[in-house]
């Protein structure tokens, strides 16, 4: 008896507080039973760090910067579904709290007169990746498959949407398991 | 016209009555005087009024041509029709303020003047048009502009400008029944007293006179029904139903007491392409008001408003004087032609640069000095209108012809036109043709007809009726202006094989979401998102996914908008995409997707601040 | 209570629903314990019509559900795809207008707008976000303006004016730059008449008006709709339903 053929999911977080990642962690026990039917890619669980190609890919945060773009495009470009997880990826969430703040406010405050600085200055080195004027959903840079909502989502609600897209049946969260906080 | 006085607000608030419904027309006259509404004078006439100052404000905020900030002496508004920008619109706009040193919508920095875009001003058959602190100024070209850039660095008030630049042509080329033949004022009022109120009712009836604005209800019917309408206080539904009360609070309706019914004539010309009403008006506005009368002596109203667009001040003297003259001549006032009882009298509001309020409700809740934000329907205002009164709105070409038909009768009325759509038809024609501007047709011709008369060899595309109405193309041309083809309120805007039609959608969706009220929900944001994807594929970022977007926001607005407005504001899009999918292709590059911003763009501020330039500094927009 | 007659009846997706003279759809359908997503409704105000999520079929007309009077023998359409689908689109059009951060709200599960959202399975606002800049009044003493929030419902307008008889609040601007105004010359909430008790700072279905010191006191898991899809929970002011 051959094994059935392991679905390969990569995950990353842009924009994010890793606080979904957690929550997928969460799933606990249960990750075992997940790993029968799945095997990561890139992913911060396995540290691979670039994107080959999966069957689904599941984005934490938003987009806030150039290096974002760059890696949600690698994920388009290998998964066959991608997947916007947590109130971040879907709306921008509280990265984009900054959305209406001027930019140079922002590295102002960073770098010149926020507590403790002095002597501050706005770094150029070409490895930091570059600010956007606003934080965007990443379903504003990519296409995106599939939405799973929540800061974060609860580990049961990550759970069943993994289980319900493994078994090829379209996701469905109960009431209790759908909430945007 | 120019040096704006201390505003004598008891004097303005006086002249109107002291009567918070006419909160548009005192905010106009502020601001006329003005040339600002300063926030401490909302203060002043929340006092003088005794209505609370967040109702005036906003009022206030609501209209385009009301402004708290200072637009200087000379306040330049650029009419912004397609019509126009094929005119050379924006060339000239750019001319005559590289002339004057400034900036659109920034006040010169001497004080002086501001220049900035309004919605078609109602001359598109001699576009490009402006506004210069309200009056009309048509034909543009450089050597106008020269001129004017003179007169203003020389700070010559308006009222010593070069009349000739103010001159605004008829342009009738072709004449029929309203707009070619003689009328005798009081002639069509001799022949109603004569043959009695239900008699003209009939005569009306028989004519199948359908109104002129484009919706076609028959007018004979909404007589009627607001002839039997108690003339008593009843509650409507709507946004902001309640008329300001003395202590601003509870609705009060009481200010006029059972029995008043009211004429609105619907001057509120704002379709782009159109300007009929303008020419009637100038020319026929005996026509008009007569219309207007016949109406009040078959409803049973004493008295009667006509809303003229603001874009229309000019006319407002001349208006006034032919109510003056009719007032001598026994035609209005008390005892109309000496008929005891048949007492009637009208008064005009002017507008102040809100398309919405062409719609009737909305006109009403303007009149009554609040945005102008359509009501819930039913009750119609046949039943439940101004003041919430049983109220007749009609517009300017159906009191011209309700006029013509009370003269001399239904036969000569019905001999033109088809069955269903009788008559003659006001068309406002303009775009790639050699004669454009006013054609009185009779119903049932063809565009193709009208396309031969005004000298459009080339035409490709006619947007019928406005962006409201019917974009139709070359295949087309045979339909027939009529009801029950072609609906019209009278735009007629040709468009020749040269003309991008994604660019003239364009336009019009930028005009719905600068017109839309913001009531409801589909179309405040949903005109707003329609503009954004046009404007992002005219940036050349489209993408199929895009077209579809555009698609289901236009089913949103069909299904769920409030009004006219919204459930028409997607159809330039949907039908130029259905009629000219070249235009809308060439722009996809061919992509499944495309971000929703411009990746690159968004980076530039980041790149000012940390001075980089470097290849990770940058976003391939792929 | 007035006797039911077949005549004062309509039916609504198959079920028949009775009404008194002059109910609108809305009034009648909730009396009879039937929900239609609605957010600018309230059942203590005069019916409004601007969210237009009450829309419903009428005949095969559409129209919303509480503006448009109930009459007998009519055919009202509610719980179809067609239209559930259009309400998702209004609420996610309701979400991308203005700045919708859940996370960071202290109205979170107990959120009218949110609320609808989880009930139309709302999985993403979907369109492009405007991200307006919006302004926050925190100058009164007790209560907290955040414009972010606001979705121009105007209950607490018509709540302000109709009930606490003081007309602190208004609708100023049109179309996408409508916004909620005050009644002072400042444009200060704190230069109002506004009192922490009115019922304008109660009504607010969202975290636009909130009462200063009151964030986060429920914890999650026990607000109004943790548990509970909003069609479920009964609105303050709403009549207790009919005994048939």
């Amino acid at each position: 008896m051959t094994e059935p053929k392991k679905l390969r999911v990569a995950t990353c977080s842009l924009a994010g507080c890793f606080g979904c990642h957690m929550s997928l962690l969460d799933i606990d026990e249960k990750l075992f039973d997940l790993l029968k039917v799945v095997e990561f890619d890139r992913s911060p669980i396995t540290d691979i760090k670039t994107c080959g190609p999966c069957d689904i890919g599941i984005v934490e945060g938003g987009v806030c910067n150039a290096e974002n773009v760059h890696v949600l495009k690698e994920f388009r470009k290998n998964c066959k579904v991608l997947v916007a997880m947590g109130a971040c990826a879907i709306t921008g969430g509280i990265p984009a709290l900054r959305n209406n703040v001027d930019l140079w406010d922002c590295f102002q405050e960073v770098y010149h007169y926020g507590i403790g600085l002095e002597n501050g200055q706005i770094p150029n080195d070409p490895e930091l990746p570059l600010p956007f004027d606003k934080v965007h959903p990443i379903n504003e840079v990519v296409r995106i498959d599939y939405f799973l909502p929540g800061c974060p989502p609860s580990a049961d609600a990550i759970w069943q949407f993994l289980t319900d897209l493994a078994a090829g049946r379209e996701p469905k969260l109960d009431y209790e398991m759908l909430h945007y906080d | 016209m120019t040096e704006h006085n201390v505003c004598d607000l008891p004097g303005i608030v006086a002249r109107w009555n002291n009567d918070p419904a006419n909160m548009v027309q005192i905010l106009r006259d502020v601001q006329e005087s003005c040339g600002t509404i300063p926030s401490d004078t909302l203060d002043q006439l929340a006092k003088l009024l005794g209505v609370p100052r967040v109702r005036i404000e906003a009022t206030a905020s609501f209209y385009h041509f009301f402004h708290a900030e200072s637009h200087g002496a000379y306040e330049i508004l650029f009419s912004d029709n397609i019509i126009d920008h094929m005119a050379g619109k924006e060339e000239l706009k750019r001319y005559l303020c590289e002339r004057l040193w400034l900036e659109p919508r920034k006040l010169s920095e001497d004080g002086l003047v501001y220049v900035d875009d309004t919605a078609d001003i109602g001359l598109a058959d001699q576009a490009p048009s402006m506004l210069v602190n309200g009056y009309a100024v048509p034909a543009l070209d450089h050597s106008r502009l020269d001129l004017i850039a003179e007169l203003i660095r020389n700070r010559k008030p308006l009222a010593d400008w070069p009349p000739m630049l103010f001159e605004i042509p008829d342009n009738i080329r072709q004449a029929g029944p309203l707009t070619g033949e003689a009328f005798t004022p009081g002639a069509a009022l001799l022949a109603t007293i004569a043959r009695g109120t239900d008699a003209t009712l009939a005569e009306l009836e028989a004519a199948n006179l359908r109104g002129r604005g484009g919706a076609g209800f028959k007018t004979a019917t909404k007589w009627a029904s607001c002839r039997k309408a108690e003339g008593e206080a009843q509650e409507h539904a709507g946004p902001s139903q309640v008329l300001p009360g003395p202590l601003g609070g509870e609705p009060s309706v009481a200010r006029f007491s059972g029995g008043a019914h009211y004429v609105v004539c619907n001057a509120d010309e704002g379709e782009p392409g159109t300007f009929k009403d303008r020419v009637l008006l100038n020319s026929h506005a005996d026509l008009v008001f007569e219309g207007m009368t016949v109406c009040a002596r078959v409803i049973g109203a004493k008295q009667g408003l006509v809303y003229l667009r603001g874009e229309y001040r000019n006319l407002l003297e001349k208006l006034k004087s032919v109510l003056a003259r009719r007032r001598e001549k026994g035609l209005l006032g008390k005892s109309i032609l000496g008929e005891q009882g048949f007492d009637f009298d009208i008064e005009i509001h002017l507008g102040a640069g809100a398309y919405i309020c062409g719609e009737e409700s909305a006109l009403i809740e303007s009149l009554e000095g609040k945005p102008g934000k359509p009501r819930n329907r039913p009750p119609f205002p046949d039943r439940c209108g101004y003041r919430n009164q049983p109220t007749v709105v009609n517009n300017v070409e159906t009191f011209a012809c309700a006029a013509r038909i009370a003269e001399r009768g239904s036969a000569v009325f019905t001999a033109l036109g088809t069955p269903q759509s009788t008559g003659s038809k006001l068309i406002s024609v303009s775009g790639d043709c050699q004669r454009p501007g006013i054609y009185e047709v009779p119903f049932g011709v063809t565009v193709r007809q009208i396309l031969i008369e005004c000298g459009a060899e080339d035409a490709h595309a006619v947007q019928v009726s406005g962006p409201s109405g019917t974009c139709i193309s070359f295949r087309e041309f045979d339909r027939i202006i009529a009801f029950e083809d072609l609906p019209t309120a009278g735009a007629f805007m040709v468009f020749s094989r040269e003309r991008d039609m994604f660019e003239v959608a364009r336009n019009f969706t930028h005009f719905f979401a600068h017109e839309s009220c913001g009531f409801c929900t589909p179309c405040r944001v949903g005109t707003s998102l329609l503009r954004n994807t046009m404007d992002k594929l005219a940036a050349g970022k489209g993408s199929a996914y895009d077209m579809n977007e555009m698609k289901n926001i236009m089913h949103i607005l069909l299904d769920m908008a409030h009004c006219g407005l919204g459930h028409t504001a997607a159809n330039p899009v949907v039908q130029t995409m259905e009629k000219f999918p070249d235009a809308y292709e060439k722009r996809l590059m061919k992509l499944d997707f495309e971000p929703a911003f411009d990746l690159d763009g968004a980076l530039s501020t980041a790149r000012l601040i940390t001075g980089r330039d470097d290849e990770w500094a940058h976003l391939a927009n792929d | 209570m007035v006797i039911l007659t077949m005549d004062k009846t309509f039916i609504l997706d198959g079920k028949t629903i009775p009404f008194e003279e002059g109910e609108t759809i809305m009034e009648a359908a909730s009396a009879a314990g039937v929900y239609i997503p609605h957010l600018c409704h309230h059942p203590e105000f005069k019916p409004h019509g601007s969210c237009k999520l009450c829309t419903v079929s009428i005949g095969g007309r559409l129209g919303a559900s509480c503006t448009n009077k109930a009459a007998a023998g009519m055919v009202v359409e509610s719980e179809t795809e067609a239209l559930n689908a259009d309400r998702r689109a209004l609420t996610q059009m309701l979400f991308v207008e203005g700045n919708h951060i859940c996370p960071s709200c202290e109205k979170s599960g107990n959120c009218q707008l949110q609320a609808v959202a989880y009930h139309l399975d709302m999985l993403t606002p979907h369109f492009t976000h405007f991200y307006p800049a919006r302004d926050i009044d925190a100058s009164h003493p007790d209560v907290l303006l955040e414009r972010n929030r606001c979705i121009l419902c105007e209950l607490c307008v018509r709540a302000s004016r109709d009930v606490d008889g003081k007309n602190v609040f208004g609708i100023g601007g049109r179309g996408i730059k409508s916004r909620l105004i005050v009644n002072s010359a400042s444009g200060r909430l704190a230069d109002t008449n506004l009192s922490v008790t009115d019922r304008a700072v109660e009504v607010c279905p969202t975290g636009a008006i909130l009462r200063k010191r009151h964030g986060f006191t429920v914890p999650i898991g026990r607000r109004l709709y943790d548990h509970h899809d909003i069609a479920e929970v009964p609105v303050a002011g709403m009549k207790e339903p009919r005994s048939s």
